[in-house]
């Protein structure tokens, strides 16, 4: 195994992990207008993920700068290429930052309501859209000769994307409808408990919508499936997990359940990576496509990184999961924080 | 209209709102841990309330510098593609080392600080505001050493038209990173403290909240001292490594056209970009020599040496660099002032001090801000010194995008400023008992 397949793998790493973390926040903001009905109600969902948000959105930032690192050529094409729709994310991310951290310390009806609006829309524009780049990513781009997007911004509101779009949003609300059932109780988590079951059934739709599509006008994508038959345990991974969920909801095992919605996510992100393998970002002319050899960094610049990678990452391991821990259990919004 | 200038439109823009907040953020940490080390030590409750409050106006500051931090990540790669693949190599590993080593930290722990405070004891609280501070201050110095490479690039090899790395310890510690981060940092240091002693001389003043406003005046004052005493050493090494890396910047800075030697500091001046001189120039003769070469008979390198096309815009050079070193001469008087004072035990009676502390609370803001711009003017055109130019390096967008993005930029940045100054003031008033309108309640 090359250093460029470890960085794969890496990246594969980050993504999932920012998925699987912000994926919980983006879902419940996304998911907060619509459960969340009184003020208390309201304030338990905020509570409930506002130590962590920040942190998870580190995420993200580490994610794109080891992708600037590791291969700037997929960083300097997609970024610039997606240039709308990369700072409609951003807007979404700042305006929910914002949203989150000034709430409450203002009391007024109006400025919450205000707020409260700015948290939903921060957070779904980012669920929505980062399936939606994905999807148009894994279809193949219009790329020139120095690798650069030459489609418009409406070129990426196609089907495909789209649906990718969509399926990554239930994804997103599985993460955030699964979290808020471990971390409440009462009327609240009842609530939820029912809105997870409708989720749950419009993934399982959209999962099978998305695969049949693939399968039919995607042949690039499953390839590799073909001719590496194990790759398969990856999509397996992510149906087994969805087939889980509602009998894990039934049976009460809430950790158990938020795990299953998040192996459900890893498992569709790695489904796609795997696909595209050696590619990053397939160009509908093969030749241009960017893969992990040519738009890689060095391997010194890869070795240092690594290295650098194994030395942090175990470290900040420890301190999340202390800080987890502090935060285990129901939110109680007479204890915590404010 | 031209993209490279939208596009460097924007991204001083996005950045001079970003660089309002992290030097206060990284000042207050340092300030808060200390804060919090006593309180830790002695239990007396007046440390817990010093620390409650300073830590709130942090994490207000802190929230805005987090979200605005996220576009400057963005626009490597939305705006200047070219130049992420020119530096790519050599600029991700610092990157990815930030998000590692200092991103995760801060975040982390300042989640638990403002959620978990009740349920960790004062060692712990310790360990996390210092924890906080160090995760800030890693994080300035892996930003920093990757801006430095772009001013003096070292650890590399140019191969198929990229920069591509042969050194990492070359490249993290090239000749311009620690003078340049331990100047920055230490200006974080007076930013963080200047604040605090203005709020706290603003309690003294109006005489409200006055155990927590002499407490904090006093911390802060004696972390002013040391911090714009040690920046006369730290500016100074930064000045000599710029005159020895980047003489066409250096003669930016000091309005200095002919190569000479026994050259005068400069006070004050005027350039002429047309005549090639510098009016009514006031200096101190052979100090500029002496500083940057340690011999008043050295000579200095003068902008006339370098063509036209390739000097850094002259007038923006000269005065943000100018404002910074006039303000600073201001701080030292000011720390010089309240020290003494201190020492005669009046500092907190006097009232021509504590309004001077007040009204120069936000000046050092300003001058991380024209220290940073002096630096990045005086780089032009440049945008990798010597390498490669402003004027290759930015994506192929068309306008309206960036003009779009501009406005928008402005928009919301616009109302984060108006926010945080809202909240900022609102926790003074709060604390001095204060109630002041909220919006959306005006109109009783």
């Amino acid at each position: 195994m090359d250093l460029n397949i470890v960085w794969f793998l890496l990246v594969g790493v980050l993504i999932g992990g920012y998925a699987v973390l912000d994926g919980f926040d983006l879902g419940v903001g996304s998911l907060y207008l619509f459960v969340g009905k009184t003020e208390e109600e309201k304030l338990t969902l905020l509570q409930s993920i506002s130590p962590f948000w920040d942190g998870n959105e580190v995420w993200l930032l580490t994610g794109a700068g080891a992708i600037f690192a590791a291969f700037p050529l997929v960083y300097a094409s997609v970024f610039s290429g997606f240039y709308l729709a990369m700072m409609l994310v951003l807007f979404g991310l700042i305006l929910r930052a914002v949203a989150v951290e000034f709430r409450n310390q203002v009391q007024t009806a109006k400025w919450r309501q205000r707020m409260d609006f700015l948290f939903f829309i921060g957070s779904f524009l980012p669920a929505l859209l980062f399936g939606v780049a994905m999807g148009n990513i894994a279809q193949g781009l219009p790329l020139n000769d120095l690798h650069y997007y030459t489609g418009g911004f409406f070129a990426l509101l196609n089907v495909y994307a789209l649906l990718m779009g969509i399926l990554g949003l239930f994804a997103f609300l599985l993460q955030g409808s699964s979290y808020i059932i471990l971390k409440t109780e009462g009327e609240l988590q009842e609530k939820v408990r029912r809105i997870f079951q409708l989720i749950w059934a419009a993934s399982l739709i959209l999962y099978i919508l998305a695969s049949l599509y693939t399968f039919v006008a995607m042949p690039s994508l499953y390839i590799n499936y073909i001719n590496k038959p194990w790759l398969l345990a990856a999509p397996l991974l992510s149906v087994i997990a969805l087939a889980a969920l509602p009998l894990l909801l039934k049976t009460a095992r809430y950790g158990m359940t938020f795990i299953a919605s998040s192996v459900y996510m890893i498992g569709l992100i790695a489904t796609l990576g795997l696909g595209m393998f050696p590619n990053l970002v397939p160009a509908l002319d093969p030749k241009l496509s960017l893969t992990i050899y040519n738009a890689a960094s060095s391997n010194l610049t890869l070795k240092t990184m690594l290295i650098i990678a194994l030395i942090g990452v175990p470290i900040v391991l420890f301190y999340t999961i202390y800080v987890y821990r502090v935060f285990r259990g129901k939110v109680d919004i007479n204890i915590d924080g404010y | 209209m031209d993209v490279v200038f939208l596009s460097r439109l924007q991204f001083g823009l996005t950045a001079f709102f970003h660089f309002i907040f992290p030097p206060l953020t990284i000042g207050l940490a340092t300030i808060i841990a200390i804060i919090e080390y006593l309180y830790w030590r002695r239990h007396e409750d007046i440390y817990d309330q010093m620390a409650r409050f300073w830590f709130k106006i942090f994490t207000i500051l802190f929230a805005v510098g987090v979200a605005s931090g996220i576009t400057m990540e963005f626009q490597f790669g939305t705006n200047w593609s070219e130049y992420s693949k020119f530096v790519g190599d050599i600029f991700g590993a610092p990157l990815a080392a930030e998000g590692v080593f200092a991103f995760f930290l801060e975040s982390t722990f300042v989640g638990l600080l403002i959620f978990g405070r009740n349920k960790i004891s004062p060692t712990m609280r310790f360990v996390s505001s210092f924890l906080v501070a160090l995760g800030s201050t890693l994080s300035a110095f892996w930003i920093i050493a990757a801006n430095s490479w772009q001013q003096t690039p070292a650890g590399f090899k140019i191969e198929g038209g990229r920069a591509i790395l042969t050194d990492f310890f070359a490249a993290v510690f090239n000749p311009s990173t620690l003078p340049r981060f331990f100047h920055t940092v230490d200006g974080a240091y007076i930013t963080g403290a200047f604040f605090m002693m203005g709020i706290s001389a603003y309690f003294l003043l109006r005489d409200k909240n006055t155990e927590i406003g002499r407490r904090s005046l006093r911390i802060a004052l004696i972390f002013a001292v040391i911090a714009v005493s040690g920046q006369f050493m730290l500016g100074h090494s930064h000045s000599v490594q710029v005159a020895n890396t980047q003489p066409a910047k250096l003669a930016a800075f000091e309005g200095l056209w002919n190569t000479q030697t026994h050259a005068a500091l400069n006070i004050i001046g005027f350039p002429d970009t047309d005549k090639e001189v510098t009016h009514l120039a006031v200096g101190i003769p052979g100090i500029l020599s002496w500083i940057v070469h340690n011999d008043a008979n050295a000579a200095v390198t003068g902008l006339k040496t370098f063509a036209p096309s390739e000097r850094p815009p002259i007038q923006a050079t000269y005065w943000s660099y100018r404002f910074m070193i006039l303000a600073a001469g201001w701080f030292a008087l000011l720390v010089l002032w309240g020290a003494y004072l201190l020492a005669r035990g009046r500092v907190y009676k006097n009232r021509l001090f504590l309004h001077a502390a007040l009204y120069s609370m936000l000046l050092p803001v300003l001058v991380n801000e024209t220290g940073w711009m002096a630096a990045e003017f005086g780089r032009q055109p440049w945008i990798v010194y010597g390498l490669l130019k402003t004027n290759q390096a930015a994506s192929p967008l068309a306008a309206y995008q960036i003009i779009m993005t501009i406005v928008l930029f402005v928009l919301v940045y616009s109302g984060l400023l108006m926010g945080v100054c809202y909240l900022v003031i609102r926790e003074v008033k709060k604390a001095m008992g204060e109630a002041i309108g909220q919006p959306g309640s005006s109109g009783k």
